[in-house]
């Protein structure tokens, strides 16, 4: 496909109206229009969504579930609505079915802390898969270290998709748990989320879900899917750092000891005997993220009131077009060809380490991620240290394409 | 922001992909073994030490054109060099590459060839791969057999 046969953008998505609310993308990178094609590691964030946590600090802001005035009050509101917000998201059945904490890994950990501690002994298995990230990995190592589970890693196929039958026959006497990407961030790869925990669930075996790059790109309904355990990061669906979303079915929730000890997360305490809070604010302890949680309501209001069937078929349409003309380049091998991807092009160029190419790319004003993306694993599954990494969100455009196409042909025009 | 041609230099395009002094080294009695995380970088180095001489350094693994044309460059620069110059010479180049002292200009003699690594001062995530071969050797000639990480 050349230039001129581009895909038309889905009709409905007015593009240059979604760039127009990321002001970071109206300022020049060495003079030169920024091309940001690493969302996947961190979105930009629109007007709305800074505005949110300025307003906060600015108008409302003191800390929460605490005092009776008006500015405690108002926080507080402020904090509940935004749980009410991402429960609407994900379509959970309750907001006390959304816990808030840092970012995914720390929601992983705290299951893998929690729940894991009071429900794996020595020698129970907990499956997953060869492409996780690294926050999906290690808990779950470390947790081997301490109590001696064992962890049954499901392969990947040359595609960069889960080896089903192994998936199925993978189940034993001894499974707890299952804990899945919905969406590997080095391939792209969408796994068949919903199959994954029917099969689970008819061994009677809870699936956690890493959704981290799922909810970016597509509408997640975890009552429809029965996810046990959803767990996605704020700021890669356009909201701030620093706060994670953690969703669990509510007698999961109920059931598990508290995470950390601390204010907010009781009921009553004294030095004998201490009750602990309900669920959510049970797993909540201390100060949270106050402003944070509320700029992530905003960011959630912001996607939602997109068309989002729109915004994916347009993400879609720039991965295909990325896809085909990174193909016809020489020398180029792309990892991770599922049938069922994100927007994300994971890419080798013959002869051209990711690092060089990251930094040439990055003269030309494109951000791309040159590394193993935290899932070194799924490197040595390909046998390749690194990948570089062009991942899309609704801000960018078909221009954003053909320039990192220009950028591949310059590096390969410097290596010769 | 300074022209890509200036660090990826022809010296330097050319060493990353024909590395010299490439390979395993048989009687070499010092072995670094280096490691960037970032980005998955992996250097051995050999020496071969003797009577505080460096009589002979090669190299082996992996890693972006910067790192490799480094160490390419620095097995050559100390060939029969005493070891306490192959040191002196791992500071100036560190000066050189991190821009933290100003370089005179014997230094710059010194240096030689290594010269052409300047321009990766200008670009600070890039120094590590600039350096890894030399860290490696330093870990060597300490007689450091564990891995060497720099990020
Ligand atoms: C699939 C996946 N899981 C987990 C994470 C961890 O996210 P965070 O670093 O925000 O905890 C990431 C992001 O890097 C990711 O891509």
């Amino acid at each position: 496909m050349t230039a001129e046969t581009k895909i038309v953008p889905a009709s409905g998505f007015d593009v240059e109206r979604i760039r127009a609310d990321f002001p970071i993308l109206a300022k020049p990178v060495y003079d030169k229009r920024l091309v940001f094609l690493d969302s996947a590691a961190s979105a930009q964030k629109p007007q709305a969504v800074i505005d949110a946590e300025t307003y906060v600090y600015e108008s409302e802001y003191a800390n929460i579930h605490r005092g009776v005035y008006l500015l405690s009050q108002q926080a507080t509101v402020a904090y509940d609505n935004a749980r009410k917000k991402v429960a609407g998201l994900l379509n959970a059945a309750s907001a006390r079915e959304i816990v808030f904490t840092r970012n995914a890994t720390e929601s992983i950990n705290l299951v893998a802390s929690s729940w894991g501690r009071a429900n794996l002994r020595e020698g129970d298995q907990v499956i997953l898969s060869q492409m996780e990230h690294h926050a999906n990995i290690v808990p779950w190592q470390m947790l081997r270290e301490e109590i001696g589970i064992e962890l049954v890693v499901i392969p990947i196929n040359d595609a960069g998709e889960l080896v089903w039958e192994d998936y199925e026959q993978a189940f034993t006497s001894r499974t707890k748990l299952v804990t899945m990407t919905h969406v590997s961030n080095a391939l792209g790869t969408i796994t068949p989320i919903a199959e994954i925990i029917r099969v689970a669930h008819g061994h009677g075996i809870p699936v956690l879900v890493d959704g981290s790059q799922a909810v970016p790109h597509m509408p997640v309904d975890v009552q429809a899917l029965d996810a046990d355990f959803y767990v996605f990061t704020g700021h890669k669906l356009y909201g701030p750092t620093g706060v994670g979303v953690l969703h669990a079915k509510a007698e999961h929730l109920e059931a598990m000891p508290p995470y950390q000890g601390g204010g907010d997360m009781i009921a009553t305490v004294t030095f004998e005997k201490t009750t602990y809070a309900d669920i959510p604010q049970k797993f909540e302890a201390g100060t949270p993220n106050i402003a944070g949680v509320v700029a992530l309501g905003a960011a959630v209001d912001y996607v939602e009131a997109l068309d989002r069937q729109a915004a994916l078929d347009h993400e879609q349409a720039l991965l295909a077009y990325a896809t085909e003309r990174l193909s016809a380049m020489n020398s180029i091998t792309i990892y991770g060809t599922a049938a069922e991807k994100a927007a994300v092009v994971s890419f080798a160029i013959e002869g051209d380490h990711p690092h060089d190419i990251g930094t040439i790319l990055d003269h030309e004003a494109i951000a791309v991620r040159a590394g193993h993306h935290c899932a070194q694993p799924v490197m040595d599954r390909f046998g390749i240290p690194a990948t570089t990494r062009a991942s899309f969100g609704i801000y960018n455009d078909f221009d954003d394409v053909d320039a990192l196409i220009d950028g591949i042909a310059r590096v390969q025009e410097i290596f010769g | 922001m300074s022209d890509l041609r200036e660090l990826y230099q022809e010296v330097i395009l050319d060493h990353g992909r024909k590395p010299r002094n490439f390979g395993p080294l048989e009687d070499a009695n010092r072995e670094g073994h280096g490691h960037n995380p970032l980005c998955g970088d992996k250097l051995d180095v050999h020496v071969k030490l003797h009577d505080g001489v460096v009589e002979d350094v090669k190299f082996e693994g992996a890693g972006c054109a910067i790192s490799v044309a480094s160490a390419s460059l620095m097995t050559e620069a100390l060939k029969g060099k005493p070891e306490a110059e192959a040191r002196a010479l791992f500071e100036k180049f560190h000066a050189l590459t991190t821009g933290t002292e100003e370089i005179g200009l014997d230094e710059l003699e010194a240096l030689d060839k290594l010269a052409v690594f300047s321009g990766v001062r200008d670009y600070p995530l890039r120094v590590k791969c600039a350096t890894l071969g030399w860290h490696t050797l330093n870990a060597a000639l300490d007689q450091d057999e564990d891995m060497v990480v720099t990020e």
